[in-house]
């Protein structure tokens, strides 16, 4: 009885890593065939029947997907993208930290009149969609002057967001009110208790909030389609998505080699963050 | 000043920042928005009331009925797709077997890749003559299809390759599964439930709230798709058969420089998004369980 119990066990195990390695294969096969293909030297890409493995893996492709077209610009394209890139994802991770800290402060540890009803209303902001905010926004943005630039991709990041704020106030509210309090008696004012207090026990939420907006300001698309006009002010998304509508359907090698390089950064980060990444993701789910 | 009234004042100081945000750019564009869709509008001109226009237009435009019809297509057999899958994938996670981190990793990270780099790598992923996926097709001694060319099969493979990206929605539900407790799946197998009792009588129950939160978030997900058809088939091509609402919207606003017309189906998108909202919230009140949390 208890071997046979044994022996039906070890099948389920059996059965389950079967199953999963063969969906690991089918997640894999695509990443496989971007990496391959990145190194191919050209003709091996359409060569029939498939190589699946290149014989002379072309690392130069690489570097020649990077300063693609830059002796005719004067630049090389992807090194702004980058530039461009990092520096909108420093800006709106400083951004979104700083101003929903402030407000998740303000709904989580302070009374005030309307608190409820304009918490109430930042929640209910996150079932607008982007797209019925869009055309204003540009018009705004235009108005002022700031289409072409930046501007328009990281300064609403310094004044908050609903999702980020709802994040942060639940996790402010778990930090014990007698801390504030004793603070209080000892003549603290709101700010010195949010700064050195809340802010350094709320750092796992706020690294929570800081790799969201990165990943967020790494992938968007949408935004950087709308208000980015010169090749120079492009971010990565954009500039892979303009690399491919300019070259694409020939060179599948470097194309897939451009992709790579926008994919790597978001694969090193996964890897330096998978805890805290996972944390977060439980966290907007199971609270939400 | 006493002590409360410090207090008023500095949680109207705290707030501040996002106060202004929501005005400025939540606030103002959403009734603007509103105006706007009753207006014959583009940024290079002043707003012309023209009242119910731009609706009556939308009612009869075919491309208009088109991407609504795409994007509905894509949501009914998308949603349901990745629910299974996505759960059935968190079950696997959930088993005590060795190696789970790995396993995490791989089915994980695809959805952490920005959309317009997994659209171009797709597109060689399904390239119809030198594609990985007909190449393999053809070991196999088949034909593959045009996955890419032919207007019968473009959606199904969107469908495809939005399933590769799942990994988010089933982290939420690897989560919520381990909060199921144990013991009652010891109790159920003692009343010898099956496997598949077990997941009809424990589970789903159990994580009924967060499948309502996943769906509810994956309908207002499908409704905005854009970056992989936007990226994929440039003007909807083939045949229109990838034109998706908002990439139409987007036309509209920034191709055409129709933005009264965009904000109307702006909002109708919005009011599609509330009341499917309403009515999965009505629907789920009898089956959803808040008892675990």
């Amino acid at each position: 009885m208890a071997q046979s119990h044994v022996r039906k066990r070890a099948a389920k195990v059996a059965a389950t890593h079967l199953t999963m390695i063969l969906l690991s294969i089918v997640f894999l096969i695509p990443l496989f065939w971007l990496v391959t293909t990145a190194i191919k030297p050209l003709p091996e890409t359409v060569a029939q029947p498939p190589v699946w493995w290149p014989k002379h893996p072309q690392w130069d492709n690489f570097t020649k997907a990077f300063v693609y077209d830059s002796d005719r610009l004067g630049y090389i394209p992807f090194l702004y993208y980058t530039r461009n890139t990092l520096l909108l994802c420093w800006l709106n991770v400083m951004g979104t930290v700083l101003s929903n800290a402030l407000a998740a402060y303000a709904f989580a540890r302070l009374k005030w009149r309307g608190r409820e009803i304009f918490f109430l209303v930042t929640l209910a902001t996150m079932m607008v969609p982007f797209p019925v905010l869009m055309v204003p926004l540009y018009g705004i943005f235009r108005e002022i002057g700031w289409v072409g630039t930046l501007r328009p991709l990281w300064v609403p990041a310094f004044f908050g967001s609903a999702f980020n704020i709802f994040l942060l106030r639940q996790f402010f509210r778990t930090i014990p009110f007698e801390l504030s309090e004793a603070a209080t008696i000892d003549g603290a004012g709101e700010w010195q208790i949010f700064a050195s207090l809340i802010v350094p026990l709320a750092k796992p939420a706020l690294g929570v909030v800081a790799l969201f907006t990165f990943l967020g300001t790494w992938t968007d698309f949408l935004g950087p389609l709308i208000y980015l006009i010169q090749q120079k002010t492009f971010t990565l998304s954009l500039g892979l998505q303009f690399y491919q509508s300019q070259n694409g359907g020939s060179e599948w090698n470097l194309l897939m080699a451009a992709t790579t390089i926008v994919v790597l950064p978001v694969v090193v980060l996964f890897f330096f963050t998978q805890r805290l990444l996972i944390q977060g993701i439980t966290l907007t789910g199971l609270k939400g | 000043m006493t002590r409360a009234e410090r207090e008023e004042r500095d949680g109207y100081l705290f707030v501040s920042p996002w106060m202004a945000g929501f005005l400025l750019f939540i606030l103002y564009p959403l009734l603007a928005s509103l105006y706007y869709a009753f207006c014959d509008y583009s940024v290079l001109r002043r707003p012309i009331w023209t009242g119910l226009d731009n609706f009556t237009t939308l009612f009869h435009d075919k491309v208009f009925w088109t991407s609504l019809y795409n994007t509905a297509y894509f949501a009914v057999f998308f949603l349901p797709a990745s629910l299974v899958l996505s759960l059935a994938l968190a079950m696997l996670l959930n088993a005590k077997v060795r190696g789970q981190a790995i396993y995490r990793t791989i089915f994980y990270l695809p959805s952490l890749l920005p959309l317009v780099a997994t659209a171009v790598l797709f597109l060689w992923v399904f390239d119809g003559d030198n594609g990985v996926v007909n190449n393999l097709l053809k070991l196999g001694g088949f034909q593959g299809p045009g996955w890419l060319s032919d207007p019968a099969w473009t959606k199904f493979t969107i469908i495809l390759l939005s399933l590769w990206g799942v990994g988010n929605t089933m982290i939420i539900y690897l989560a919520s599964l381990q909060e199921v407790p144990e013991s009652l799946y010891e109790a159920a197998e003692l009343d010898g439930a099956r496997a598949w009792e077990r997941l009809k009588a424990v589970t789903l129950p159990m994580i009924s709230p967060v499948i309502l939160f996943n769906t509810l978030m994956g309908i207002i997900g499908a409704l905005q798709v854009f970056t992989v058809p936007f990226v994929m088939f440039p003007g909807g091509q083939p045949a229109d058969s990838t034109y998706f609402y908002t990439a139409y919207l987007y036309d509209n606003a920034f191709k055409y420089h129709n933005m009264g017309y965009a904000c109307a189906m702006g909002w109708v998108m919005f009011l599609i998004i509330l009341v499917l909202t309403l009515i999965s919230r009505q629907l789920s009140e009898k089956h959803v369980y808040y008892g675990g949390g």
